[in-house]
This record gives structure tokens, C-alpha cells and sequence, in this order.
């Protein structure tokens, strides 16, 4: 365990690494001069030279990466070019945003996920779970933004229970902000939930035609005790795995979902700056994004090794 | 064992059979039609489908425009049918170019191994921690628009996942008796890799191929939809959708027709993948 | 000649007072002082008998129908199936008493797992009980409601699965499940966490407390299977169902199950049904025996009467096909049974057997026989019982020296030389007898020094072998002991090492890539699971055409099948449509494309049902008494070693511990370790009373290796070899899910690879640590020299005739297998089904005595001496060996 956590912890810089070359590599390999795209083809010869010096890209390429890394670790994020504000400001200002969206999701795609997984696995091959997994892979397969369509149509245009932005106005109560997220929210939990409850209810299954739960069953535990008791944890902790990857989809999801509802979380800013060329701001932003990426793979992997004491206390799996 | 195993076995195969028949035809007869529609539109549609009308704007579903109008007064159900050939054109062709880029590059590291393997899985390693979404964010705004950077875009980040699996797939039959018994009598690694390993890898492949091309037509879509795709203004259901998203309250026809375009098709695709998965590996 | 077979190779029943006290007593001694329920528990079971705690109504036979005990009657199970109702278990009818064990045998697809889970009510989806009833004490299980029956299963039922490790829930410490069956039980928290620890000293697990912490991984298979049976215990049962209990686990740790379950057995007083494929087992451990075919019972009777006179042709059939310990190839030859059994579901018109029997004519194909009674309280399902009775020997044995009939060209070494001559193949003249570069002296294979690790676990010692031309060197070890990786280094796969494997006198490379085509050509293997032995894209035609090609064979692929008694239509086609045995045999087809010198066969029969190891084990002996190949042949079983080597080597922990000819081996004296082991494997073919383990604790296998260092990964989709497990899991999270997925399959292939894995050995685990001195086996030696033998690495004793020993103890010390602990009591009841046959005088010094032992005294009553006259040609019957499509 110790010797893993060692491993994962030393991989992680190397992974840095790797990321920040693909996000600079993406980034200066761009066709076409940043400058001129910041002044737009009206400007002279004279004021594109000077932004360009101004920006660095005069520099060599290896000395511009070098710069751009170290300053990046040490917060010199500099300033975005077209919104002229603080890029550390903004992209973690957005970021927390964003963590509220994609954390409510999270935080309800969990119990929904593992509650209908466990309830087709312990059904398996019956109505229930028919339902369930058709419905599950249905929705995973929609693109979010499709579904926050279907959506807003619905409970935004011909229910009106819901606003159609998730941008609440300032000073608005936390019920409010919540009714405001409440689409956006369901788009990303409904995108999800089927992947995950298909790893549950797969390990649910696995679980209830297992060995250990006939034998459970043979000496006397009613369904319920052995769902509770042999059936859950066993179901569960494998699934922690899908929820990392998961994790992923949904931040990935939140470029999509944050423009159809209007938020300004990180995806949006992602998506901006990157239309408009503002090099900074997309390279921070696709940092920052790329670190939560990789700690939400630790974070999975963690949680599955603590979780299952096969792997956390070692020696053989039987 | 047998007979316990073979029974339950036995029903179980029964009630997926049922399930694979009845996913398999209805998954298959929505990816057949759109397929048909993306590459008959042009005959199918009553209207054209870029012909502005300023008199018909913002009509509502009605027996003249079956889904109604746009904006321009652009008749919603020849779009939609019009929109499905840009999604079909990319995502086969994104989906052919990742299976066959993924299984060259796994196959090859899971049959020769050692140092190969680990450049190529640490390679890999580092594309998949990259974000796909933010890797086709930054890829297809930098290069531009256009359908051989949504295709490279798309391919590119689905050769790492069918990389990996063909590669799993690869190391469990190389551990297998047959392959070493190839190797007894003298096999080299590339025959061995080619007449030995991947005719068994096939399944892996084809479970792959299915899943990523439902993939592939979400990704488009997405990438449309981030106006990432095609030129604005084109019938393409992802910028559709993204187009009229304004006009939400006041037409929501003129989004929920792409939205449902995509999702059939999608959910068509999946429906296929699964009942074809669930068919392979139970084999 | 009945008197004396009839008594040998069972207990007797624990109901009887002359034979209970030996029973009780002897299996009391290693955990009497934590017993919890004091010497008194059995003294009261001893005076008062079997009915001490239900009140006693007193010694209830096959009592009336409210009895007491397990009553099955015309019990009938199916499965719902896409073909419609399948039967897989068909009027089927048996009574247990309580305190008796009865026996229910038969292959892999005759129903007993189906019947064993229909008496607990526990059918898989789909299976249903059709007809007949379930008595229990007087309960009818079909009858009761589903809480009647939790009720019942908590209070009545205890099962035992093979497979412990996988009945106990992976994320649950041992004490807390144990707990969870007495809470059930009514106890409250913490009197039923007290009692758990109680009863995980009832069956003798060390340092109960501790076990109790742990979690199932931590324990060693055999301690997981104690746990189960203290789960068992903890419902103090009325009806116990073992259902191949001890299936998978090595030697001598079944061994101590065994002894466990027969102690427990007498204790709980409950009606015991034992389910196993092993009838060895079955007539040691059973009063009573019931063999199933096709669903149906063929036969049913006294167990020693059961094994010593058959009344059905399948029982007797079977019975031809167990290698008996000691029994040479050179002295019988196996008989396997031609065909294969009906599918469920499969109409098979009369008799079931009848197509697979030697008997069998109109009246058997056309009229279904009925389960005749007959005396001795015998039932058997045949026509021509009495023909089989008059029929001397089974009708399936034939003489050893039985020519190879279904060789198109019999053929011997210089038949082969010319064969492969006249090609003029480039690679040079072929044959064993020739094509030799080195002086004749030298031997054919010589393996010095070998040493193999996998990271720093040493998995081959130092080890030294020499296989000469024309020799069968079987190695025979428990799983982890590393026979395999010796046997991979030796055909050139797995990871390299220092030591040196010569061949001719000549050094071979260590890696199979480095051989040249010559040396690649005389060193082939066969594998052991048959299920990956052949390529599943390619027709067993283009699997043979292929190796010809690439080892340079001068044979057609018709005709190497042919060789190997492969019918003609299965060469064009895939392997999924083989049975395990026809994909064994075309894999030895394999092996000889090229005329090898040497084939490792690496346990090629493990996996295999007896009737089909029979076939594949006779192949290999027809096929090197006709080639001269040499063998190097691995197994973890001592009577299958025995039969086809003719010097034996026993590995242990990665050191050859003994070596010799394989009749001084089995004979003695011996390495503890290999006493153990004949001790272990004669006890299952004869009555434990004549032979016990050395004594001591418990000798466990030791617990695995931690999940980072662990070599084997059972994990890793099944039968996974000790070779580079860490690659056949792709590193990295993204791709475990999807390969978890892959390999998984939700849970599917696991249930597949479960059943896989009886009777395979799945774990080469490795235990050696670098830097480890002393002799491997000193932990679990009786004999062991303190302060010697744990540190010290032991000297290489000569005993003379070749033979070795690598012990520290003298060799006038050495155990001999008749001076192992003997029991207590002699058993002579006269006349009693309990009668037994003196123990043979022996002398130890004499090889092939060691064909005298008990076992094969029984062998040669009822089987060897007697003139195979059988007019079937058996060589046509078993041409038609699972040739059925």
C-alpha cells in the first residue's frame, strides 16, 4: 500500500509534465500570430512586433516553455489578453464555480447511481432491470447537452419550473441558486448514472451469484441480510473505479453544459479562450483542468484500495 | 458443476437472447435509417434546407412545415434530416481510423512487450490523463474548422482507449498455452502476433469499433454543438442546436428536432454496441 | 476374495461401538484442549450414541417415513432452458441415517451438483424441483415456505462448497462471519463473537483469536476451508452436504480436511452426504455410495461392496480408469470410457450408458433398465448385471501389454528414424535412438544448478535433473512447489536464470527464441488446461499442418491425429467443438509433430474428468512406448506420477527434495515431504486407519504472498500460470476497469473459471525468499532436527539404486511408509462389513513392492489377475472416444 501510494505520488510530476508539454506544444503550434489575432488584421507592422516582444514570443521556444512552467508553479499566471484581468483570478474564480456544479452532481449521481445498480443486479435479467440498464445506457449514450435540451424544453419552457440559465442574479438566496443549478445538475447526474450503475449492478451481480452469498443464503439470511450485509460492500467498492472515470466524464461534460445553461465555470472560460486565442488563460486553464484530472484518478484509485482489504492488507486473493 | 452451470446457463442465454434480438433490431433499424437519410437527403427533404424565407419565420409543427421553421424561416425537418450527414460522415470515418491506428499500436506492445510496451503505455498514459474534450477544445479552435481536424480530433483521443483494450486483450491470449506453444516450434513475434494473436483479439476489436463509434457520433455532436464543428449555419445538429439555443422560449422546436436526431441515432448505436457486446464476450 | 476387498477401503460407521472408539479418539488428540464443549461432548456421544442431543430415537436405520435422517425420494430436478425443460436430475431416491455418510458419485455432468443443491432447496435460476420429496428429520423441504425453510437452513442444513475461499465474503474478517451464523442462531454480540473464536479452535486452527481478525485472503486454502467447515459446525446440522470439499487443494492438506471432517463427522450426528468425483474418497469416507449418471442413480449399495464389486458396467468402468498408487503403466494399463455422457436434455433411448458400454445391446438401446435391488441392500440400474458379475475383470480392463491398435503404423524408434530419413528433411535425421551428437553415455537431458526467480522470490532452487532416452522422469509437488517454472525452463519459457539445461551433453539456451530449430524440435510440452491449449481461430487441421511446418515434420496432420486417436472429422474442426480430451490429445498430436526427444507435459491431465484422464494418460504411454520419447511429466498427483514415470523426482519449495526409481520412491524410505505425500494419496484409495500423517499440527500450506510481491494472480482471469502475471494485468486505472470488464464479464467467466479450476492447480505460488536457508519443508516436518533442519540446507543422502533423499535425518531414519504412526487399533470385527485385509507385509527395500501395497492388492483382486478376455476390441472402443459430434 505504502509502496503504491510512493509509486502514484512519483508518477504525478512526471505526469505533469507530460501535460503541460501537450497543453504548450497545442498552444504554440497554433497557425497563424497570436499577436495578430489579439490586434486583428488592421494593426500595423510595428504594433504586432511590439506585442509580440510584450508576449514573449519573440523568446526560443525551449526558454518560453521553461518560463511559462516555472511560472505557472509559482502562480505567475499572468494576464488574459482579451479580458485584461488576472489569469489566476479568473480561472480559479471560474474553477470554483464549476466545482459547485460538478459537485452537486456528484454528490447526487452517487447515491441515485449505486441505488438503481444495486437494485437491477439484485432483479438481474428481470422487468426492473431491464428498465434500468436500457434507461441507463440510453442516457449515457445522449450527449449532455441533448438532454439538457430535452430539459429546458420541458421544465423550462413548458413547465416553467426551473429558470433556463444556471446563472442565478447576485443576492439571490441559496434555494434560488440551487433552483438555478437544478438543470444543469440533472443534464450531468443523467449522463453518468447510467455508466455507473451498470459497474454496480455488473458487481452486484457478481456478488449475489457469488459463492460466498449462496452461502449466506444456505445458512439461514433472509434477501434483505444478505443484500445488506454480503451484497453492498462487495458491489460497491469495485465500483469505485467507474466513479473515477466518471468524475472525468462530468468535468468534460461541464464545456458542454456550462454553455447551453449560461454558467461561467471553467469549461465555458476553456471554450472562450480558446476561440479567442487567448493563450494564457487556455494554457492555465487546461493545467488546472488536466491536475484535477489527475487527482481525481489518484483520489479513485485511493478509495478503491482502501476500500477493498484484499488490496489494502496485500496476500493472495483467494 | 456442468449440469447446474449448463442450466442456468442456459436460461440466462434465453432471456438475453430475447434481450439481444429485440435491442440488436431496433438499434439497428434507427442506425439503418439515419444512415439512409444522411445519404439520401438531398431526395428526401421537402424543402431545402439552407433556403431562407423571411415570410415563414418561426412558424410552429404544422402540416405545411411538419417541425416548423427557424429563424430564417429554414424548414426544421429538412434540416434535421440534412444535419445527419456531416455526424455520419465523421464519426465512421474518426471511428475506422482509432480502431485500426488502437489495435496496430496494441497489438504491438502487448505481443513484443518489455521496453516497447512500456514507451508506448506511458506514451498513452500521458494522452488519456489528458482531458479528450480539452485536448479537441484546444486542438480544433487553434487549427480550425474543418471535418479532417474533427476527425484527427475525435481518432486521436479514442487510439489511446482502444490501444489499451486490444493491449489487455493482446497479453491475456500471449499468456495462453497456444501461443507459447507457437513459440515452441519457432514462431517470431510478428507471426505470432498476426496468425496466432489477432484472430483472437477480434472480438476485443469489433466490441471496440461499436463502442467507439457511439462515442464518435457524441463527440461530434458535442464538438458541433461547441461551434467547434462545421461553419455556422449549416443543418449539422450539434450547431443547430447551439444556433437556436437563443430562441429557446420563443422556438423550441427549432432545438429539440436536432436534439432528438442526435439522441435517436446515439441511443441506436449503443443499443447495437451493448446487444453485440453482450454477444461477443459471452461467446 | 469379496470378504477381503469388501472391508479394505472405508471407515466404518462411526454407529458402530467396536469401530467408534477408534474413530473418536483418534482424531481427538491435536485440538482436545480447545474443544469447546470438553471430552464430555464425546463421551456422552459415545455411551448414549448417535442420538445424544435430539433426544434419541435411538439407532434409526433407513427408518420409517418421518424418520430421522435425510430421506430423498423419487426426486426429479429441471432446468428451464431455451430447448424447453431440461432434466437434470431424475428419480432419484436415497436414505441417509443420521451419524452416516453416503456418497454421491459421478463425472462432471452427471447432476450431483444439481441434487446436492436440491437438498438444501438452493437451485440455481432456472431449476426447479418436478417431482419427488426431501425428508429431513421428518421436514419436507420442498413444503416449506420461505421463511419455514430460512428457518430451517439456519437450525438444520450446513453445506460445505469446494472453493472455500470463494463461500467466504471477501470483505468480511473470518470472526465477524462466523459470528453472523450464531447471531442467526440467536446468540447475542458478544457471546457469538466468543463462540466464533471456539469453534475456529474446534477445527484446529492455530492461534483461533488471530485467524479470527483476518480476512479470508489472508488465510491459506486450507485454513479457509476450515473456516467454512466451522461456519458448518456453528449450525450444529441435521443434514450436512459436502460437496467436493476438498477438491483443489494439495495432497496433504486434503488430507488433514479429510481427517477434520471424518472427527466432525461423528460428532454432530447429522446426516452426511458427500458429493465428490473422487471415488477413492468416496468409498474411504461413506458407508453408503450412490453413483449418478446422466441424472439417474446406476448403482447404489455398501461403498466397499460398491468398489469391490460393481453391478453396474459404468461404476466398474470408472473404477478402471483411477490410477491406483503404485500401479506401472508397465503392470496395468488405464482404461478410459470410450464416449462421452449424454448432455442433460440429450434423449437417449434405454440405457444411458449404453452407448459407451462394453455390454450393452438391442435390449439395452431400446428398454431403459429399472433400479434393480438386489441383496446386500444393493440396488443397480442394469440389464446384464449378471453377465458383468460373470464377466472376469471389467469389462473395460485390458492387459498392459494391449498393442497400440489404432496406430495406422505401429511404430517404434527406428521406424520413426526411417520415416523422417526418407524426406531427407534439412534439419537433419530425426528419431530418439539417433541424431545424437554427444557419446551414448550421456543422458538426454541434464539440468544443473537451475535456478528461476520472479523478482526475488526464488521459485527453482539449484535444481539438478537428469532425464535419460526413452525415460518417463515424472516430478511430482504441491502447487507452489515450482514444477511448473522447471518444467517451462526446461521447454525454454518463463524467465531466464542461471543454471544450465543440456541437452545431449550439449547446453540448450534458456529462452525458447534462442534455441535453434533442431533443439526447438526435440524439446515440445503439452499443457495443462486444455481449454488454451489450441489456437480457437484455427481448425485443428492448420494447428497441426502449422507445427509440422514449423518444427519440420515429415507427418501429415491426419496422421499425427490419427496417432493420436483423433477421429478424422474433428480435424477440420475448431476447438470449441472438442471435448477436454480431444483437445488434450490433439495437443499432444501437437507436441509430436516433429518427433520430439523430450515432451514436458506439464499436469496435462489435471483438468480432465477420470474417465477422460484415463484416455489422455494411456495416449501418452502408447505414444512414448512406441516413439522413445523421453517425458518429463508433472503432477500434483502421486498416482498418476506413479503410473506413467519410471523414476520419480518430488519437488518442494523449489528444491528436488528426492529422486529415484519411481518404485523406490513409492516404496521408501522416504523424504518426510514424499512420505507425506504416499501417505496422503494412499489414505484417499484405502482406509484411513492404516496410514496417518506424520503427526504434529496441522500441516498448512503457507499463506500466500502479499498481493505485490505474489507471483500468481488467481485474479488475473482464472487459470493464471506463475509466469508474468504482473503483464497480464494492464497497468494503469483506465484500462483495469476495462479490462476488469473484459475479464469479468460480470461475473460470468469468474463462475467459468471456478469450475475451471477443479482440479487444476491455479496456484504456482511461490514461497522462497531469497537468502532463505535450511530445508524447505523443516515447518511442517515431524521430523525435523531442531536448530538443524530450519537452517541448515541438508545434505543429498544416496540410498542406492540412483536413489536420493535430501534430508538431514540418517538414512536408516527416514520414514518408511509402513513405519508411519499406524492407528491405534487394529480393526478385526470378524466377519463385520468392517473386515479388513491384514496389512501386507512389505519389505520396503524391494522396488516394486511398492505395487503390493493395500491399494493395489485391490487392484490386482479385482482387476489385474484376471484374463482381460473381454472379446471387444477396447483399442475400437476407445477409437470412438468422444467421437460422438
Amino acid at each position: 500500500m505504502r509502496r503504491f501510494l510512493l509509486r502514484r505520488l512519483a508518477a504525478i510530476p512526471l505526469t505533469l509534465l507530460a501535460v503541460s508539454l501537450l497543453v504548450f506544444a497545442a498552444t504554440e503550434l497554433v497557425p497563424g500570430d497570436v499577436a495578430r489575432t489579439i490586434l486583428g488584421r488592421e494593426a500595423g507592422e510595428e504594433a504586432v512586433a511590439r506585442l509580440r516582444e510584450q508576449l514573449g514570443l519573440d523568446r526560443p521556444l525551449a526558454e518560453r516553455y521553461t518560463g511559462w512552467l516555472s511560472g505557472f508553479f509559482t502562480g505567475e499566471w499572468g494576464d488574459s489578453h482579451t479580458l485584461g484581468v488576472p489569469v489566476r483570478d479568473l480561472v480559479l474564480g471560474r474553477l470554483a464555480d464549476s466545482l459547485i456544479l460538478g459537485g452537486l452532481a456528484f454528490a447526487l449521481l452517487v447515491p441515485v447511481a449505486v441505488t438503481l445498480g444495486l437494485v437491477a443486479g439484485v432483479n438481474h435479467d428481470r422487468p426492473v432491470d431491464r428498465v434500468i440498464s436500457v434507461t441507463g445506457l440510453a442516457l449515457g449514450a445522449i450527449p449532455e447537452f441533448v438532454t439538457g435540451v430535452v430539459l429546458l424544453v420541458v421544465f423550462a419552457v413548458r413547465l416553467r419550473w426551473f429558470p433556463a440559465s444556471a446563472q442565478a442574479p447576485d443576492g439571490a438566496t441559496i434555494l434560488t441558486r440551487l433552483g438555478h443549478l437544478a438543470l444543469p445538475v440533472i443534464s450531468l447526474v443523467l449522463l453518468c448514472t447510467g455508466y455507473v450503475a451498470r459497474h454496480v449492478r455488473a458487481s452486484t451481480v457478481a456478488a449475489v451469484e457469488s459463492p460466498y452469498v449462496r452461502a449466506a443464503e444456505l445458512r439461514g439470511l433472509g434477501r434483505a441480510q444478505v443484500v445488506r450485509r454480503h451484497v453492498l460492500r462487495n458491489s460497491t467498492v469495485p465500483a469505485t473505479s467507474a466513479l473515477g472515470v466518471q468524475l472525468q466524464f462530468l468535468l468534460g461534460g461541464l464545456v458542454a453544459v456550462e454553455l447551453l445553461f449560461n454558467y461561467p465555470g471553467i469549461g465555458a472560460l476553456l471554450l472562450q479562450s480558446a476561440i479567442d486565442k487567448d493563450l494564457p488563460t487556455l494554457q492555465a486553464t487546461a493545467m488546472v483542468l488536466g491536475v484535477l484530472y489527475m487527482s481525481i484518478i489518484l483520489a479513485a484509485d485511493l478509495a478503491y484500495r482502501l476500500l477493498d482489504p484484499r488490496v489494502r492488507l496485500g496476500g493472495a486473493a483467494a | 458443476m456442468s449440469a447446474v452451470t449448463a442450466g442456468a446457463g442456459g436460461v440466462r442465454r434465453r432471456v438475453a437472447g430475447r434481450d439481444f434480438r429485440v435491442a440488436l433490431v431496433a438499434g439497428g433499424a434507427l442506425v439503418l435509417a439515419w444512415a439512409v437519410v444522411a445519404a439520401f437527403w438531398p431526395q428526401l427533404v421537402p424543402y431545402d434546407p439552407l433556403r431562407h424565407d423571411p415570410l415563414s419565420r418561426f412558424l410552429p409543427p404544422g402540416p405545411e412545415h411538419w417541425l416548423g421553421t427557424d429563424q430564417f424561416g429554414r424548414d426544421t425537418f429538412s434540416r434535421m434530416l440534412a444535419g445527419a450527414r456531416p455526424v455520419l460522415q465523421v464519426a465512421p470515418l474518426a471511428t475506422a481510423l482509432a480502431v485500426v491506428a488502437g489495435t496496430a499500436v496494441g497489438l504491438v506492445a502487448g505481443t513484443f512487450g518489455g521496453l516497447v510496451d512500456e514507451i508506448v503505455m506511458r506514451l498513452l498514459d500521458a494522452v488519456v490523463v489528458f482531458p479528450a474534450i480539452i485536448a479537441a477544445v484546444l486542438f480544433v479552435a487553434l487549427a480550425g474548422r474543418s471535418v479532417t481536424v474533427m476527425v484527427l480530433v475525435v481518432a486521436g483521443s479514442f487510439v489511446p482507449i482502444v490501444a489499451r483494450s486490444v493491449r489487455a486483450a493482446t497479453l491475456v491470449e500471449r499468456e495462453k498455452a497456444y501461443v507459447e506453444a507457437a513459440r515452441l516450434r519457432g514462431e517470431r513475434p510478428w507471426s505470432l502476433m498476426r496468425r496466432e494473436i489477432f484472430p483472437n483479439v477480434g472480438t476485443t476489436v469489433l466490441v471496440e469499433a461499436t463502442s467507439r463509434f457511439g462515442d464518435a457520433i457524441f463527440a461530434a455532436a458535442t464538438l458541433s454543438f461547441l461551434g467547434l464543428g462545421q461553419p455556422p449555419g449549416s443543418p449539422d445538429w450539434g450547431a443547430s442546436v447551439s444556433d437556436n439555443r437563443v430562441w429557446l422560449q420563443l422556438a423550441p422546436w427549432t432545438i429539440l428536432a436536432p436534439a432528438l436526431a442526435i439522441a435517436s441515432l446515439v441511443v441506436g448505436i449503443a443499443l447495437v454496441a451493448d446487444s453485440l457486446r453482450g454477444r461477443w464476450e459471452a461467446s | 476374495m469379496t470378504g477381503r476387498a469388501t472391508g479394505g477401503p472405508r471407515l466404518p460407521a462411526p454407529r458402530e461401538p467396536v469401530t467408534r472408539d477408534v474413530d473418536l479418539t483418534r482424531p481427538r488428540r491435536p485440538g482436545q484442549g480447545e474443544n469447546p464443549h470438553g471430552p464430555g461432548a464425546w463421551s456422552e456421544e459415545n455411551s448414549h450414541g448417535p442420538g445424544s442431543r435430539s433426544g434419541g430415537s435411538g439407532e434409526s436405520g433407513e427408518g420409517g417415513p418421518a424418520g430421522r435422517g435425510l430421506r430423498v425420494t423419487g426426486l426429479s430436478v429441471s432446468y428451464r432452458t431455451a430447448r424447453g425443460e431440461v432434466p437434470a436430475v431424475t428419480n432419484v431416491s436415497f436414505d441417509v441415517a443420521p451419524g452416516e455418510t453416503y456418497g454421491i458419485v459421478g463425472e462432471s455432468g452427471c447432476g450431483k451438483t444439481t441434487l446436492s443443491r436440491a437438498l438444501g432447496r438452493h437451485l440455481p435460476p432456472g431449476g426447479s424441483i418436478t417431482g419427488g420429496g426431501v425428508t429431513v428429520d421428518g421436514v419436507e423441504v420442498p413444503a416449506l415456505s420461505p421463511a419455514e425453510l430460512r428457518r430451517w437452513r439456519t437450525t438444520s442444513l450446513a453445506v460445505v462448497h469446494q472453493e472455500a475461499g470463494s463461500s467466504l465474503d471477501p470483505t468480511m474478517r473470518i470472526g465477524a462471519q462466523l459470528a453472523e451464523v450464531l447471531r442467526l442462531q440467536g446468540r447475542g454480540r458478544a457471546e457469538a463473537r466468543r463462540e466464533a473464536v471456539a469453534l475456529l479452535a474446534r477445527v484446529r486452527l492455530p492461534d483461533p483469536a488471530a485467524i479470527a481478525r483476518r480476512y479470508p485472503h489472508q488465510l491459506s486454502g486450507g485454513q479457509q476451508q476450515r473456516v467454512v467447515i466451522a461456519a458448518a459446525l456453528a449450525t450444529r446440522p441435521r443434514l450436512l452436504v459436502l460437496d467436493e470439499p476438498t477438491t483443489g487443494l494439495d495432497a496433504t492438506v486434503q488430507h488433514e480436511i479429510l481427517d477434520l471432517l471424518w472427527a466432525l463427522r461423528a460428532e454432530t450426528d447429522a446426516a452426511v452426504v458427500l458429493i465428490s468425483h473422487d471415488l477413492a474418497l468416496v468409498g474411504r469416507l461413506c458407508e453408503r455410495v450412490g453413483v449418478l449418471y446422466a441424472g439417474r442413480m446406476v448403482e447404489e449399495g455398501p461403498a466397499a461392496e460398491v468398489m469391490a464389486s460393481p453391478r453396474h458396467p459404468y461404476t466398474s468402468a470408472l473404477l478402471a480408469s483411477v490410477p491406483r498408487l503404485g500401479v506401472s503403466r508397465h503392470a496395468r494399463e488405464l482404461a478410459a470410457i470410450p464416449g462421452r455422457p449424454p448432455v442433460p436434455g440429450e434423449e437417449v433411448g434405454g440405457c444411458a450408458f449404453a452407448p459407451r458400454c462394453a455390454l450393452a445391446d438391442d435390449l439395452c438401446r431400446k428398454r431403459t433398465p429399472a433400479l434393480e435391488p438386489a441383496p446386500g441392500g444393493r440396488r443397480a440400474r442394469c440389464h446384464h448385471t449378471d453377465r458383468l458379475l460373470a464377466t472376469p475383470g471389467s469389462p473395460f480392463e485390458e492387459p498392459s501389454d494391449a498393442p497400440g491398435a489404432p496406430f495406422a503404423e505401429p511404430l517404434d524408434s527406428s521406424d520413426s528414424t526411417g520415416s523422417s530419413g526418407s524426406t531427407g528433411s534439412p534439419l537433419e535425421p530425426t528419431g530418439p535412438a539417433d541424431g545424437t551428437d554427444a557419446p551414448s553415455g550421456v543422458p538426454l537431458l541434464e539440468v544443473r544448478g537451475l535456478t528461476r526467480k520472479y523478482g526475488r522470490t526464488i521459485v527453482v532452487d539449484g535444481v539438478d535433473l537428469t532425464i535419460g532416452r526413452a525415460e518417463v522422469l515424472g516430478l511430482v509437488g504441491e502447487s507452489g512447489s515450482g514444477k511448473t517454472t522447471l518444467a517451462r525452463a526446461v521447454a525454454g519459457l518463463g524467465p531466464r536464470g542461471t543454471g544450465t539445461i543440456a541437452l545431449h551433453g550439449r547446453e540448450l539456451a534458456a529462452t525458447v527464441g534462442r534455441r535453434d530449430a533442431r533443439d526447438r524440435r526435440r524439446v515440445q510440452m503439452v499443457f495443462q488446461n486444455p481449454e488454451t491449449s489450441l489456437n480457437p481461430s484455427h481448425t485443428v487441421r492448420a494447428i497441426l499442418t502449422r507445427a509440422v511446418r514449423g518444427l519440420g515434420g515429415s507427418r501429415t496432420a491426419a496422421e499425427l491425429a490419427a496417432r493420436a486417436s483423433l477421429d478424422d472429422h474433428l480435424l477440420d474442426a475448431r476447438p470449441d467443438r472438442l471435448s477436454g480430451g480431444q483437445k488434450q490429445r490433439a495437443a499432444i498430436a501437437r507436441a509430436f509433430a516433429g518427433d520430439p526427444e523430450l515432451v514436458v507435459c506439464d499436469e496435462p491431465v489435471s483438468a480432465l474428468d477420470v474417465s477422460v484422464q484415463a484416455g489422455v494418460l494411456r495416449l501418452l504411454s502408447e505414444q512414448q512406448r512406441l516413439t522413445g520419447t523421453s517425458y518429463l511429466f508433472i503432477s500434483h498427483d502421486l498416482a498418476v506420477v506413479g503410473y506413467l514415470a519410471d523414476r520419480i523426482a518430488v519437488m518442494y519449495r523449489g528444491r528436488i527434495v528426492e529422486e529415484g526409481p519411481a518404485s523406490r520412491v513409492l516404496a521408501g524410505p522416504h523424504h518426510p515431504y514424499t512420505a507425506s505425500l504416499v501417505a496422503a494419496s494412499r489414505a484417499r484409495l484405502d482406509d484411513p486407519e492404516s496410514i496417518r500423517l506424520p503427526a504434529g499440527e496441522p500441516a498448512e500450506e503457507p499463506v500466500k504472498e502479499s498481493a505485490e510481491e505474489r507471483v500468481g494472480s488467481a485474479r488475473a482471469g482464472g487459470i493464471t500460470r506463475e509466469s508474468e502475471p504482473a503483464r497480464a494485468r494492464p497497468s494503469g486505472w483506465a484500462s483495469r476497469i476495462r479490462w476488469e470488464r473484459a475479464a469479468g464479464r460480470d461475473g460470468v467467466t469468474k463462475r467459468k473459471d471456478a469450475n475451471e479450476r477443479k482440479g487444476v492447480n491455479v496456484w504456482e505460488g511461490v514461497n522462497v525468499r531469497e537468502g532463505a536457508t535450511g530445508c524447505g519443508f523443516a515447518a511442517r516436518c515431524p521430523l525435523r532436527i531442531e536448530g538443524l533442519c530450519d537452517s541448515v540446507d541438508p545434505p543429498v543422502a544416496h540410498t542406492g539404486d540412483g536413489h536420493t533423499v535430501r534430508c538431514h535425518l540418517d538414512t536408516g531414519d527416514l520414514p518408511d511408509t509402513g513405519d508411519l504412526p499406524r492407528t491405534a487399533v487394529p480393526v478385526t470385527a470378524p466377519g463385520d462389513r468392517g473386515t479388513r485385509h491384514d496389512p501386507p507385509t512389505r519389505d520396503a527395500k524391494a522396488p516394486g513392492d511398492a505395487q503390493h501395497t493395500p491399494a493395489t492388492q485391490h487392484a490386482r483382486h479385482t482387476h489385474d489377475t484376471r484374463d482381460a478376455q473381454d472379446s471387444r476390441d477396447t483399442q475400437d472402443t476407445r477409437d470412438k472416444e468422444d467421437g460422438s459430434p
